[in-house]
């Protein structure tokens, strides 16, 4: 009951302080609200320990309260008792205290069933026809390649994902720096990313919605700016956002949006983004071919607008000080057109 | 009172002080206090003196790090603060967690055990008091590198768990991380050699006729502390000195580089095995203090004394096999993981034994609501919740999704706080009589209780919820619609009031320590032999070391029982009694204060220190360890075999056992 109120009460302060700064995106993070079989078993099982816990609070607290309360009546405070206890009460005592011990282990007997239980079940997620993706976790970015058997069908984005309502997901985590972890509460439990352990879970949201991920394994200076978005969506609408992210990047039309591409390619953005279907190709940063059809930038740090993306890249160090991009003192004309041309990549 | 001579120097007025007893004491004072002034200070050996400080520092270090940790909340207070940045940030909650795990909570343990046991079991000091000494001042050396580290800006900031890579060479640079390591090394050193004397002191030192099952409950937490400390912390050392190699660029090892095949999760499961029993190394003494303070104030013995002994030591066996359920999250196998499982559930077992007997002690007593009991109670309310939200981390499949969020930071905190700092500030108020003479003042010590309380649960409860709406741990700050903004307010209101009732304690220790009210020898009316000499007691702890006949002698042996006798008293010496049955073996002489403790720790600490800035250091340091042991062990006169063969004769069991003449 405590639990289902405070989910519901976390649902409703999500998706509320969303608009507190009128611009905020949508979505979920708890644990208490799942939206896929492996967080809806494991929140079952969080339910069983959590009543089972009350119980034995209660009970404890209890016990000790009268015993307070009824032994100091009782028995009134005269100085320690010198006479031997009496055997009959001792024994008595004995009995309980074994009863309770006895209590105890049956109990711990029937949560640990109940947790292998869940763990298998867990763990039985079938992946056949299931969605590969291969995430990288970065100092303080992901990476997301989508696999496929062809090779054109391959595609990679940054920090925000669109996965089909009802089909597996099978994430295979790397990191190639420190460790990161892995975790979108509404649908999985967290899986850490060892340098030298390439490892992979399997999840499925049964919910069109959009959920929160974020690094859980502290990971250095902005470990709480590491950010992604999960976009669960029915498979047709899915389709078309992956047949939207495998194709090229849009080219610039106008003078400005040419301008811009220039200056991209021409300053010290093209060190480490790649842009499809221009020069730009370096894997240091996230792959910028779609990024006007990200509702973030900077991790989940910042809602994808003009303005924000224009502080982003002329400091980024204020708004994740520790942050591996560099700061951009482009002139503002400069600036103005690569706004313009990075907002045509859809 | 059965010890009717052991009253306290200032009032030897007192008509049972006869004369010949009167001269005895001046005797032993003479023989056991500290050489006066600096050097005696420096020097002291004595372990009312050393324990006496290894509190009072470590009280220190917990109020330092108890600012830090308000300065995070204040930081977290509100949304996307920007009071502190990640770097600040990260520092903040990395000298946090190791202040208070290795410099607070461990130490302050120790230093409760150095103080208490020796007077528990009746010896008139520690088996090896030069150690003592030593092991003092490499603690302090620990304590100061962490805090002028950080105030120098070279604190650690990759948290007191140091995961590598990110602590490794290349994602930490600077002297950041190789200082914490070497914070570590000797904050170690000094614990093993704390765990040493307690270990010997409780073993060999006991008084006559405290067989093994008549040693207090107090003095056994310690002693099985003592061995996790011995068995626990040498993989702490093994594995941040590994870090240590693989950062100093003249040494430049690969053991957790994974491009070199070395591997990340060995200091995992290194740094665990030791941590993981770290935290039973802090609640286990303070299952000593609620043991004690309990019995003393239900006026009985402790139900169930074997039960509770087994309980501690299973504990302290199963402690040992829990380590990975702080790495469910990491890819192991699903069957070893499970395996912890089963292992981490299993210790509620112990646990909850300990629990039963303590509630069956307080139904079958009478019970007497003092201030230490009442801190006491608050622990059952507090660490109750902490125990279960325990269990269930202890399932690998909820800890998937709890792991590393504030519901840990809530577990941890119910557990240590509840579990180890409410008893300790109950154990404060319980032996500061004995430590000053004087009581603690009680109308401020409720309002401490009461404000430490309210303010305790207002900043930890609502972790839980935090931590279950995704709020990880270690994030300097949190996006406004995430919705984690009122319960985080809560929480910083909470750790102000939290504050407010430690500068409550503070208050009251300084006001009490002056004007408090006369404590006498046993203000309490309990049953161990700390009680049976004056508050505070004399350097010599007993004019006639006592002999027991039960598990409780002040309560329970007859006023006639015999007290030791014919120890020498122009010198140290102590009877040293057998293992199991505390039969008089021999007579032991102690050594006495001298100038290569100290030159020895600093030494120590400059070597260990030095190590970090200069490939020499070992090279020249060790050396200069072995020159200042080499003087330290040469044998001088005392230690030179003496004339009188008599002396080291083993004692046969009758003899140091007079009956006193009064």
């Amino acid at each position: 009951m405590i639990a289902a109120a405070t989910a519901r009460w976390a649902t409703l302060a999500d998706n509320d302080f969303g608009v507190t700064s009128g611009e905020w995106v949508r979505g979920t993070k708890s644990v208490l609200d799942p939206a896929g079989p492996q967080s809806g078993r494991i929140h079952q099982l969080f339910l069983d320990y959590f009543w089972l816990s009350v119980v034995v609070y209660v009970l404890v607290v209890l016990f000790v309260i009268f015993a307070v309360i009824l032994r100091r009546r009782r028995a009134r405070w005269t100085g320690p008792i010198l006479a031997e206890p009496a055997p009959s009460r001792e024994k008595l005592r004995g009995w309980l205290v074994g009863l309770a011990t006895l209590a105890t282990t049956i109990a711990l007997f029937f949560l640990l069933a109940g947790d292998h239980a869940a763990g298998r079940a867990i763990r039985s997620l079938s992946t056949d026809n299931a969605l590969k993706i291969r995430v990288t976790g970065h100092q303080w970015w992901w990476e997301f390649r989508f696999e496929d058997e062809a090779p054109s069908k391959i595609f990679t984005t940054a920090n925000e994902i669109h996965i089909p309502v009802g089909r597996t997901i099978e994430v295979e985590l790397h990191s190639p720096d420190v460790i990161h972890s892995f975790w979108v509460p509404n649908l999985h439990g967290k899986r850490d990313m060892i340098p030298g352990h390439p490892t992979r879970i399997a999840f499925r949201a049964d919910k069109a919605s959009e959920y929160w991920g974020q690094c859980a394994e502290f990971c250095g200076y902005e470990h709480a700016k590491m950010r992604f978005r999960v976009v669960a969506e029915p498979e047709e609408k899915f389709n078309a956002w992956k047949a939207a992210q495998l194709q090229s990047s849009v080219q610039p039309a106008t003078d400005s949006q040419k301008k811009g591409q220039y200056v991209f390619l021409h300053t010290t953005c093209v060190m480490c983004h790649t842009i499809q279907g221009t020069t730009a190709g370096a894997m240091m940063g996230p792959d910028l071919t779609h990024l006007a059809s990200r509702k973030t930038i900077a991790a989940g740090s910042l809602p994808n607008k003009r303005g924000h993306l224009a502080g982003w890249i002329s400091n980024p160090q204020t708004i994740k000080p520790g942050v591996r991009m560099p700061a951009n003192s482009l002139p503002p004309d400069q600036l103005q057109a690569l706004l313009d041309y990075l907002e045509i990549l859809k | 009172m059965p010890y009717p001579l052991d009253v306290p120097a200032a009032e030897s007025s007192d008509p049972v002080w006869s004369e010949a007893n009167l001269r005895e004491h001046i005797l032993l004072e003479q023989t056991w206090r500290r050489p006066p002034g600096i050097y005696g200070w420096l020097t002291a050996t004595n372990h009312k003196d050393i324990g006496l400080r290894f509190i009072v520092t470590a009280f220190i270090v917990f109020l330092m790090a108890g600012v830090l940790a308000f300065i995070m909340r204040l930081q977290l207070a509100v949304p996307e603060n920007t009071l502190v940045g990640p770097d600040l940030y990260n520092e903040l909650f990395t000298v946090h967690g190791t202040a208070m795990m290795f410099l607070f909570a461990v130490p302050v343990m120790e230093g409760m055990g150095l103080y208490l046991v020796p007077l528990m079991v009746g010896t008139r000091n520690v088996s090896f008091p030069r150690l003592l000494n030593y092991s003092y001042y490499i603690y302090l050396g620990s304590v100061l590198l962490l805090f002028v580290g950080f105030f120098l800006n070279v604190g650690p900031d990759v948290g007191w768990f140091a995961y590598t890579p990110l602590s490794g060479p290349e994602y930490s640079s600077g002297k950041r991380v190789d200082l914490w390591s070497q914070v570590v090394t000797l904050a170690e050193i000094s614990s093993l050699a704390g765990a040493v004397e307690i270990v010997t002191t409780v073993f060999k030192q006991r008084a006559p006729g405290m067989s093994l099952n008549r040693i207090p409950l107090f003095v056994w937490s310690q002693l099985v502390t003592a061995f996790m400390i011995i068995f626990a912390m040498p993989a702490v050392m093994l594995c941040s000195n590994m870090l240590s190699t693989d950062r100093l660029a003249h040494i430049n090892t690969q053991f957790y580089n994974p491009a070199e095949g070395g591997d990340p999760l060995l200091w995992q499961h290194l740094f665990w095995f030791f941590a993981h029993p770290e935290v039973y190394i802090i609640f286990i003494p303070a299952t000593g203090f609620i043991s004690t303070i309990v019995e003393t104030f239900a006026g009985r013995r402790a139900f169930g004394y074997t039960l509770l002994v087994l309980s501690m030591v299973a504990t302290s066996f199963i402690g040992f096999g829990v380590w990975v359920h702080h790495m469910f999250a990491t890819p192991l196998p699903q069957l070893g993981q499970g395996l912890f499982t089963a292992s981490s559930l299993m210790i509620t077992i112990p646990n909850g034994i300990q629990f039963f007997c303590w509630i069956a002690t307080m139904w079958g007593g009478r019970l007497k609501l003092t201030l230490p009991f009442a801190w006491v109670l608050s622990f059952f309310l507090i660490f109750t919740i902490g125990g279960l939200t325990g269990v269930m981390l202890a399932s690998m499949s909820i800890d998937q999704q709890v792991h590393d969020t504030y519901f840990v930071v809530a577990h941890l905190h119910y557990v240590l706080i509840g579990g180890a700092i409410f008893p300790l500030f109950g154990a404060f108020y319980y032996w500061f009589p004995k430590w000053t003479g004087r009581m603690l003042g009680a109308k401020l010590g409720w309002v401490n209780l009461a404000l430490m309380f309210i303010g305790f649960n207002l900043t930890f409860f609502p972790m839980h919820t935090l931590g279950l709406l995704g709020m990880p741990r270690r994030i300097y700050t949190y996006f406004r619609e995430s919705g984690w903004a009122e319960r985080n307010f809560a929480a910083t209101v909470g750790a102000g009031v939290l504050g407010l009732s430690v500068l409550m304690f503070l208050v009251n220790v300084l006001i009490s320590r002056r004007s408090g009210l006369l404590a006498g020898s046993n203000p309490w009316g309990a049953s161990t032999l700390e009680w049976a000499t004056s508050s505070p007691p004399p350097s010599y702890n007993f004019l006639h070391p006592p002999m027991v006949r039960s598990g409780h002698p002040l309560w329970f042996d007859p006023p006639d029982t015999p007290v030791v006798t014919g120890l020498a008293l122009e010198h140290r010496e102590v009877l040293v009694t057998t293992t199991h049955d505390a039969k008089p073996h021999h007579r032991y002489h102690m050594a006495s204060e001298a100038w290569e403790t100290v030159a020895l720790a600093v030494v120590t600490i400059v070597m260990i220190v030095s190590v970090v800035f200069h490939s020499l250091a070992i090279p020249v340091g060790l050396p200069l360890i072995l020159l200042v042991l080499a003087i330290w062990f040469w044998p001088t006169k005392e230690t030179k075999p003496l004339k009188d063969p008599n002396r080291l004769r083993t004692v046969p069991a009758t003899v140091p056992m007079i009956p006193d003449p009064a």
